[in-house]
């Protein structure tokens, strides 16, 4: 029995398989996220691609808001403007899905970094205010500019492609997402605890003492800002890809507030905190659905009674795990796991 | 009768209302440095429960009013002690995400009660627009204009002369020195957002009367956004005169920019108007300058 980590250098402190153990769990999690989709039905792989798209735009919100402590409350522009320059090079130039999913990512960093300038004059509640206010104006820029986007009927995009293998049921895509969320996780995990991590947690923590200390806040802001909403970028792609339809209705402030709900809920600067926020924040509404559905089955009212239910229950989460647990379910994974490392000798 | 100068006489009544509800996050922000974006929300149900006095239990417009200002009064308090007053020191995003939880609840519980069609007020303000010979007033801009500049009137009497209104600017000003003046700064804080949430309901029951009310007329709030930052986050003065300044440049791109660009334009440049504020002064007209730079 593993009784506690003994971690004698740095190096190993900051190693991300700690133990043996860590490792065969790591494994058989993927061959369960393997073996998934030949049992699971087309509803389920529905919401575990939902699910992978949250958990690589939530990753990236995290980088910005957990680590280096900026808000952002436009990140669902972000996704959309990555989600439209996909849809645009795909179906207007002509592009493979597999150019246009990086390109997305390249042109919604440079929209982050447009985006995070004010971010070296104005910081929290301003900041906050700044974003908010992109998000509202991307959105116009989504609706209005008509010869490029469609205006509000949209895009349809026709679905990513291997020559002649189309990629285009829940089965296929959730390969496509697994994957991706599988680089995006290995991509941050390691990014943390680089240089460049060490960086962000420290202008987090004090950004003036992070300057005299010889951090170019300049450099380091702008860089949070532009991998975030990378990550947002490529998920509001890979969105697009999968429902093969954009509109501006698909990145609304509801959906930056949900992304920020995600951060919070799962935990402020844990990469694993991001994965738990998006796949529990994606689940219960969900699982909300599946009890309206069956409840409507017996009183009929109960229907237009749960969107708004819904709402609440978001809301909800929101205020009570900043009330009650700030650090999110990340701090509840570590402390279960705690109890269980040295049970039944806990103390 | 000219177009331009028409336009901006809506503008100066629409900023009046849009005046109103800036008081609603000012007050609240002023003593608690908490930007309640949840205003819009407290708006609505505001709206709600006037109209709800005023149709189900018949009574007259003014003991409606006094009804819903009393709820308000009731749900800050109650909004501060339950949730605010856990998040006293946690980090500024903390304290921004509850609020737009709390706003997510209220919005979610005003739907469950009242079903989300679209409604009227009852006619409270005699209909006829007022005619300045040069420009006509709708009514219901008219009467939002006459209680924003009442209301913001009141507020500053409060803030200057009463024995509260002192202890809420000193608090403001510096808390622990409050507290050692023997303010009870927590009364203070209740205070604030009971407060805040009466400027935010009057700011509804209006908006109500101009335009109808429907659970999503909350989203006016973040419009305001744009007023509060142009006036100053902590400035009672400033927010109405940052509205006036919003509605007038608001319905003036209405008049030249939306032909432009097909429409839309109108409703989307208060939102310009703040990237640029806060580029060039953040801290607004008549904001502190304690922003810090970095």
């Amino acid at each position: 029995m593993r009784c506690g980590d003994f971690r004698e250098t740095y190096i190993k402190d900051e190693e991300i398989f700690q133990s043996l153990f860590v490792k065969w769990c790591l494994g058989l999690f993927l061959l369960f996220l393997l073996i998934f989709p030949f049992v699971a039905n087309a509803y389920l792989l529905y919401v575990a691609n939902m699910i992978g798209f949250a958990v690589i735009a939530a990753i990236g919100l995290n980088i910005l808001t957990g680590f280096t402590g900026q808000i952002s409350l436009g990140h669902a522009a972000f996704a959309g403007v990555g989600g439209y320059t996909s849809a645009i090079l795909v179906t207007k130039l002509g592009f493979s899905f597999w150019v246009a999913l990086p390109c997305a990512g390249v042109m919604a960093a440079i929209a982050g970094l447009i985006i995070g300038i004010p971010s070296l004059r104005v910081k929290g509640l301003y900041l906050c205010i700044a974003t908010l206010a992109a998000q509202f104006i991307f959105e116009f820029i989504f609706v209005h500019w008509e010869s490029l986007t469609q205006g509000v009927r949209g895009l349809n995009v026709p679905p990513p492609r291997i020559g002649n293998f189309l990629i285009n049921t829940e089965k296929r895509f959730y390969f496509l997402t697994l994957f991706v969320v599988l680089l995006a996780v290995v991509y941050a995990r390691n990014l943390v605890r680089s240089r460049v991590g060490r960086a962000f947690v420290a202008i987090r923590d004090r950004d003036l003492a992070a300057e005299i200390i010889g951090i170019n806040l300049f450099r380091y802001k702008l860089t949070a800002f532009a991998i975030s909403s990378f990550y947002a970028g490529i998920a509001g792609a890979l969105w697009v890809g999968f429902i093969r339809i954009v509109t501006p209705e698909h990145f609304p402030f509801h959906l930056s507030v949900q992304y920020l709900a995600m951060v919070i809920v799962g935990g402020m600067g844990s990469v694993m905190g991001s994965i738990f926020g998006a796949v529990f924040m994606t689940l219960i509404p969900e699982l909300l659905n599946v009890l309206s559905s069956s409840l409507t089955s017996v009183f009929s009212g109960a229907a237009h009674f749960f969107i708004p239910f819904k709402e609440v229950v978001f809301g909800g989460l929101i205020v009570l795990f900043l009330i009650f647990e700030p650090r999110g379910l990340a701090e509840i994974w570590r402390r279960i796991k705690a109890f269980f490392l040295l049970w039944p000798f806990s103390y | 009768m000219d177009i331009l100068l028409q336009v901006i006489v809506t503008g100066l009544a629409t900023g009046g209302v849009y005046g109103l509800i800036a008081l609603g996050f000012v007050l609240i922000y002023k003593a608690t440095s908490i930007l309640n974006l949840a205003t819009g929300a407290f708006m609505t149900l505001g709206a709600f429960v006037c109209l709800t006095i005023i149709t189900d239990a018949g009574a007259p417009f003014w003991a409606a009013f006094a009804g819903t200002l009393a709820f308000a009064f009731v749900l800050g308090l109650i909004i501060e002690r339950l949730v605010l007053r856990q998040l006293i020191g946690e980090p500024i995003i903390s304290v921004i995400m509850v609020t737009i939880g709390l706003a997510f609840m209220l919005q979610g519980i005003t739907h469950i009660i009242w079903s989300p069609e679209y409604r009227s007020f009852p006619e409270i303000f005699p209909p006829e627009p007022l005619d300045l010979s040069f420009a006509i007033v709708p009514s219901g801009l008219l009467w939002g204009f006459v209680f924003a500049i009442i209301g913001t009137i009141i507020f500053i009497l409060i803030f200057k002369y009463t024995r509260t209104g002192v202890a809420m600017r000193a608090t403001a000003n510096d808390q622990q020195a409050a507290l050692s003046m023997g303010i009870s700064v927590r009364w203070i804080f209740a205070l604030s957002w009971s407060f805040g949430a009466i400027a935010a309901v009057i700011g509804g029951i209006v908006i109500g009367n101009i335009s109808g009310i429907s659970i999503y007329m909350g989203d006016i709030g973040l419009k305001v956004l744009a007023v509060i930052i142009l006036g100053g986050l902590d400035s009672i003065g400033g927010a109405i005169i940052g509205g006036f300044i919003i509605g007038i440049l608001e319905n003036l791109t209405g008049l030249y920019i939306d032909p432009l660009v097909g429409g839309g334009a109108k409703a989307v440049a208060p939102f310009f108007i703040l990237v640029i504020i806060l580029m060039i002064r953040p801290y607004g007209l008549f904001g502190k300058k304690i922003i810090e730079r970095v």
